[in-house]
């Protein structure tokens, strides 16, 4: 038996998943936001740079070229990663809580911080299984940054969730920032580019170094999905840093428009960052993570909990 | 035509992935080559992205005379590509061996190894030659989207100063490869 409870909630989940912030708006937001990355690389170069539609061309173009034959198992788990991928990307965008909805189904925290990681976990796995040398090197990057990075991310995640005493997405959406909320925003930024592979920390990817690390063997509609994960990745990361910024507001377009307008603002910087830096060698990215911004994570970690218990 | 092969076809044309091979080359078009991607000539406008995995290339461009060593791995790099694809050869060595004709250190010219579809000619080509080029290659492959025949050769035309006659050029391709295989 169908309540109209439960009917507005499912529509209000599904309306979320497909149209905003999730497929619907989040496809054509990833192809935005890789062109707002090259374009900007571009600019900073002195360049002119590519076309607006060039990602969506890349994808076009990349769904009509063919794939060199995979078989057995190894052939179907090549094939399978990149789709879990961008099924793991866009569920993480769907969790996004932008609007201030009613019902619908609400994840928390956790939830998304898993769903974000499931594409790096298929980028490490696609790597061992395409068994290329390139790609066994990236993956062992990817493996080794997803270690330091993680930390931090997770440190500053439970310091503000300490801060402020929820795990719920919509309820950190809604309150509002104390200083120790900045304080992890400002280490989820600092990690932003070892999970978005962006360039002081772009290893396992490093072009012309290691071919194309974890993607080398990868081509046609395959590669395609990879690049569209990464567009998600991009929307879903940025969406997160926004939420956590966004102030609360009730009206629902102005929410919108601040949502945009804030990630759009955090991949101009990313990329501005990526453009100004070259390559780090893997183990001063680990020094980075471990010796330099460790700290600070544990010390907002450290008093997040004071605070609260002297609350 | 319907739609989805139209849109095919402008997306082959407007998103060119390179994958750039030296063929025993000089390094001199290799040079101009990675010139074109610069900020003075910036081909990304036209949507040119260096890979560096051939998978993922769409043009495969070729410098140099193809030495005895580089034959095997054009071949398979060639293969690696996956289709549709072109090949151009970027320089006057790939499409004649140039200078170093006769040569016993050579198995040139290009195209008796891959079939090749864009000429680019020039001792070095000017990156805007090289960049011609790249784009003759990229309409190549909406052709082939648009499963017509097969085109034959495209020879560009020599761009810049100085290069009149001074080298090998477009109208002595032929009668260069007839020599060779003589």
């Amino acid at each position: 038996m169908i309540t109209p409870e439960i009917w507005n909630s499912l529509t209000t989940a599904l309306a979320r998943l497909l149209i905003f912030p999730g497929l619907l708006f989040a496809v054509p937001a990833a192809w935005f936001f890789l062109w707002v990355e090259r374009k900007a690389v571009a600019r900073m170069q002195g360049r002119i740079g590519p076309p607006f539609m060039q990602p969506f061309f890349d994808f076009i173009k990349l769904l009509g070229k063919s794939t060199p034959p995979r078989n057995g198992v190894g052939g179907l788990l090549m094939r399978a990663w990149p789709l879990i991928a961008v099924s793991a990307a866009a569920g993480a965008v769907g969790l996004l809580p932008v609007l201030p909805a009613s019902g619908g189904f609400e994840g928390d925290l956790i939830l998304l911080l898993a769903l974000l990681e499931v594409p790096s976990m298929c980028i490490i796995a696609a790597g061992f299984s395409s068994g290329s040398i390139f790609g066994e090197i990236g993956s062992a990057r990817e493996a080794v940054l997803s270690v330091s990075y993680n930390i931090v991310f997770l440190l500053a995640i439970i310091s503000i969730a300490a801060s402020q005493h929820t795990f719920s997405l919509q309820a950190l959406a809604q309150l509002p920032a104390s200083p120790l909320r900045w304080l992890g925003i400002v280490a989820i930024l600092v990690c932003l580019p070892a999970k978005l592979h962006l360039n002081p920390f772009s290893l396992p990817n490093a072009e012309q170094e290691i071919y194309s690390g974890p993607m080398t063997e990868y081509a046609g509609p395959e590669l395609a999905m990879w690049e569209l994960s990464h567009g998600l990745e991009w929307v879903a990361a940025t969406g997160l840093a926004a939420t956590l910024i966004a102030p609360a507001l009730t009206l629902w377009w102005v929410a919108a428009l601040v949502f945009v307008a804030l990630t759009f603002a955090i991949v101009l910087l990313l990329s501005v960052v990526a453009a100004a830096t070259a390559r780090l060698q893997i183990d001063t990215t680990v020094r980075f993570y471990w010796q330099c911004t460790l700290i600070f994570a544990v010390l907002a970690v450290a008093s997040a909990l004071f605070m609260r218990f002297r609350a | 035509m319907n739609l989805w092969n139209k849109l095919m076809c402008y997306s082959r044309r407007h998103s060119p992935w390179l994958f750039h091979m030296n063929g025993g080359s000089c390094n001199g078009c290799d040079i101009e080559l990675i010139a074109s991607l610069t900020p003075r000539y910036d081909a990304e406008q036209l949507g040119v992205r260096l890979e560096g995995s051939p998978r993922h290339a769409d043009i495969l461009c070729i410098t140099g005379p193809v030495t005895h060593n580089a034959v095997n791995a054009i071949k398979t790099v060639y293969d690696q590509v996956c289709g549709p694809k072109a090949v151009v050869a970027i320089g006057s060595c790939p499409a004649t061996t140039n200078v170093f004709i006769d040569s016993r250190t050579l198995d040139g010219p290009l195209n008796r190894h891959v079939p090749v579809d864009v000429f680019v000619p020039g001792c070095p080509p000017r990156p805007d030659a090289i960049i011609q080029g790249i784009a003759k290659a990229a309409e190549i492959l909406a052709e082939r989207a648009a499963k017509k025949l097969p085109v034959a050769p495209v020879v560009m035309p020599l761009v810049g100063p100085g290069c009149e006659g001074a080298c090998p050029c477009a109208a002595t391709t032929e009668t260069k490869n007839e020599e060779v295989r003589a």
